[in-house]
């Protein structure tokens, strides 16, 4: 048990060197042509190779949003309006996704990057053996390669997360919830990619087929060495198996911080309060609140920080000033990490001609 | 509001059980078997077999189990929007199956239900006025000018949307779902039930506020003086909310004791292997790993214990004979064999040490995706 589960610990031995595969630069999206909301405002994000990232927040904050612009799977009428994505090949060759031409990126699609959608029952064709859809996949990126090769590379996919090859001619409605995940997840793995995207793989399932299929995911990350993205609402789940998490509010990443720091030391009230917002399993029961208020509205956002109007700390400053990703202003904080509150950049609230405010004992954890 | 004048007067502490009291709702060897579509087709599906269960007043009880264990379909049972396969339904200690529309206007006026979706449960072309009126005039008679008007504000100032004057006219679309769950409990609130049967309430809310609404049912039960059913998958809601917590697998209730002692001292091996399946940043040695295996099919379900297929410690008593809910300490019970006193009892180890270790297996398969095509080619 220990040396396996070492691994894939939170900032655990396998630790990755600063390597980065896929870096999003100021990327923007907005929806809409006439009076676009602005979803996604220059959100930069870096995964580095063997990562695990953690994508948190609320629904409507963008998480999926920047998950599908950075693969340009973003439908209408979401827009990419500025922004690089840098996709780092194993030999080094770096190569900028969103100017791909289409011949480039659908050789780039499964190959480089694959993603794994929110809800497997309706990511499988139903009329469809499950076979036929992971060697179609295949076949579309491997030419020359004949049906059965196909099938029996899928068969081998099917072995590798876990399902008896048998199941190879069944359809996905045979298959149980976390079956069905295991296919999509099977499928993602087929051109073995060096990122793979989980869009909230497992809100759908229950307890124990979560933990299941978040194993799976670590024990083949640690054996085939890709980085993941993984996307969630669950933040007690991220803290177990990201190494590092984002938390995104309102379109803005708004801290940054490996998993183990936004556990025990929060900087940003909003992860402070995301934190709270789950009942503990063990130790004291304590009345909690969550955060009060909802997110705001992106297509009429208000000045300042967005989320000012729900947050306990907020000072005048909030209302005009536009917090940016800076390192927190706690001594001794690990130099990776930022944030964006204005509680942590007394030098942008001066600039702006106000008085600064000290970072509250809450956010300031040792 | 004529049952039951404003407030409760004999409100008891929630937690402390009054034995003495009869219980609002009970559920007595609840069964639900859904036939299985196909020509002459005899199989059914086992859905909920031999459940019991009480509800008191100003308490809440709490049904954990996985997805297809039965645990909605046991609210629907209990709200009589289905017939019941076998068993009772008793309201007060009197059989209360409805058998015609009239009978079932006047059940659903005491018990009353939340559903887990407030995106489909309010009708998108309506107003919250609407909606609310509606439910008040079905329920408490014709209501009309400032009575229907105070009764309004009333509902909306109890579910905490104040100043009540900003949502009163709202349509769904433009609430978020919070307000949209509690625009929901609103209507429930508003036939001034003595039960509310809430089937996921907070599982399609933003985690920031699911706890506002899990908040705001407990204050209702203190001060409305309600019986709730709460039906999760999230057992440690359960423990933050309910009084009572039972655990259903694959259609049985497996544990049933108070929320405290069930989550931090499980006794059955499957609400074992929830509890240490359920994320905990403080204590990831202690998480269950390596389990295997996935709930059973209801149609054929497995002879004896229905967890037995995938329980470490089962042994062949497990495989033939159904076990009851046994005791197993104050106020606590678990349908496992392994706290029976029978001579050919399995022995219960820990779940953790059963399924520690992860299976050496797959560790052949490594080169498929590595040397792949390399591989095709050979053959």
């Amino acid at each position: 048990m220990s040396a396996q589960t070492q691994s894939w610990s939170p900032g655990g031995a396998a630790a990755p060197a600063k390597d980065p595969v896929l870096e999003i630069k100021n990327l923007s999206v907005d929806y809409g042509y006439d009076n676009p909301s602005h979803v996604l405002r220059n959100v930069s994000l870096t995964l580095n190779r063997g990562e695990v990232l953690g994508l948190a927040g609320e629904s409507g904050c963008g998480k999926s949003t920047l998950a599908y612009a950075a693969t340009r799977l973003l439908p209408p009428p979401g827009l990419i309006t500025g922004g690089e994505v840098v996709f780092t090949d194993r030999d080094g060759g770096k190569q900028d996704i969103l100017r791909l031409n289409d011949r480039q990126l659908r050789d780039s699609r499964w190959q480089d990057m694959a993603i794994v959608f929110q809800g497997a029952m309706n990511s499988l064709n139903p009329v469809f053996r499950i076979g036929r859809q992971i060697a179609d996949g295949i076949q579309a990126h491997v030419p020359g390669l004949t049906k059965k090769q196909a099938l029996e590379k899928a068969a081998d996919l099917l072995e590798l997360v876990g399902i008896s090859p048998d199941r190879l001619r069944d359809y996905p409605h045979q298959l149980s919830g976390g079956m069905r995940q295991r296919v999509m997840i099977a499928m993602a793995l087929a051109l073995d990619p060096q990122v793979l995207i989980m869009d909230e793989p497992t809100t759908a399932l229950d307890v124990v087929m979560q933990r299941q299929i978040v194993e799976q995911i670590a024990e083949l990350r640690d054996r085939l060495g890709f980085s993941v993205i993984f996307i969630t609402h669950d933040v007690s789940l991220l803290i177990e198996i990201a190494d590092r998490i984002a938390i995104m509010y309102a379109g803005e990443i708004v801290e940054d911080a490996s998993a183990q720091d936004v556990y025990r030391r929060p900087r940003h009230p909003y992860a402070d309060g995301l934190l709270h917002s789950f009942p503990p399993l063990r130790g004291p029961r304590r009345e909690l609140g969550g955060i009060p208020g909802s997110p705001p509205d992106v297509s009429n956002l208000p000045t300042g920080c967005p989320f000012r109007a729900r947050c306990q700390f907020a000072f005048d400053a909030c209302a005009t000033v536009h917090p940016r990703l800076t390192h927190p202003a706690v001594q001794l904080d690990d130099p990776a990490r930022q944030v964006a509150c204005l509680r942590h950049d007394p030098a942008r609230v001066e600039a702006a001609g106000f008085e600064p405010v000290p970072v509250p004992p809450q956010l300031a954890i040792r | 509001m004529t049952a039951q004048p404003s407030g409760p007067p004999t409100a008891t502490r929630p937690g402390a059980p009054t034995p003495d009291d009869v219980p609002v709702l009970a559920a007595v060897d609840l069964k639900k078997h859904f036939p299985v579509r196909g020509f002459r087709s005899q199989k059914v599906v086992h859905a909920v077999d031999d459940v019991n269960l009480e509800l008191y007043r100003g308490r809440v009880v709490a049904l954990v189990g996985e997805s297809g264990s039965g645990k909605s379909t046991i609210a629907r049972l209990l709200a009589q929007l289905m017939p019941v396969t076998g068993g009772q339904v008793l309201l007060h200690g009197e059989d209360a199956i409805v058998k015609n529309r009239r009978a079932f206007g006047r059940y659903v006026r005491r018990v009353q239900m939340i559903f887990q979706d407030p995106f489909g449960s309010l009708n998108p072309i309506h107003t919250v006025r609407y909606t609310l009126s509606r439910s008040l005039r079905i329920h408490r008679g014709r209501l009309r000018g400032d009575a229907l008007e105070k009764a309004l504000t009333e509902l909306l100032e109890r579910v905490q949307l104040t100043p009540t004057s900003r949502y009163v006219d709202k349509f769904p679309h433009e609430l978020s779902g919070g307000q949209r769950q509690r625009v929901a409990i609103a209507r429930a609130l508003a036939a001034d039930p003595e039960v509310l049967l809430a089937d996921e309430p907070i599982s399609m809310l933003d985690v920031s506020i699911r706890l506002g609404i899990l908040n705001l049912l407990r204050d209702l039960r203190d001060r409305l003086h309600i019986a709730i059913l709460y039906i999760t998958h999230d057992i440690a809601s359960a423990r933050y909310f309910a009084d009572t917590t039972m655990v259903m697998y694959a259609g049985r209730v497996v544990e049933k004791g108070d929320s405290e002692s069930v989550t931090q001292d499980p006794k059955h091996p499957y609400t074992q292997l929830l509890v240490r399946s359920a994320p905990d940043p403080d204590d990831l040695d202690a998480r269950a790993r390596g389990a295997r295996g996935e709930a059973p099919s209801l149609v054929r379900p497995p002879s004896g214990c229905r967890f037995n297929p995938r329980c470490p410690f089962a042994n062949d008593l497990c495989r033939t004979e159904v076990p009851a809910l046994l005791p197993v300490g104050e106020g606590r019970e678990a349908a496992c064999w392994g706290y029976s006193d029978r001579p050919d009892r399995p022995t219960l180890g820990s779940v953790l040490d059963a399924y520690g270790e992860r299976p050496a297996v797959d560790v052949t398969l490594l080169p498929v995706v590595d040397g792949e095509l390399a591989k095709e080619g050979d053959r």
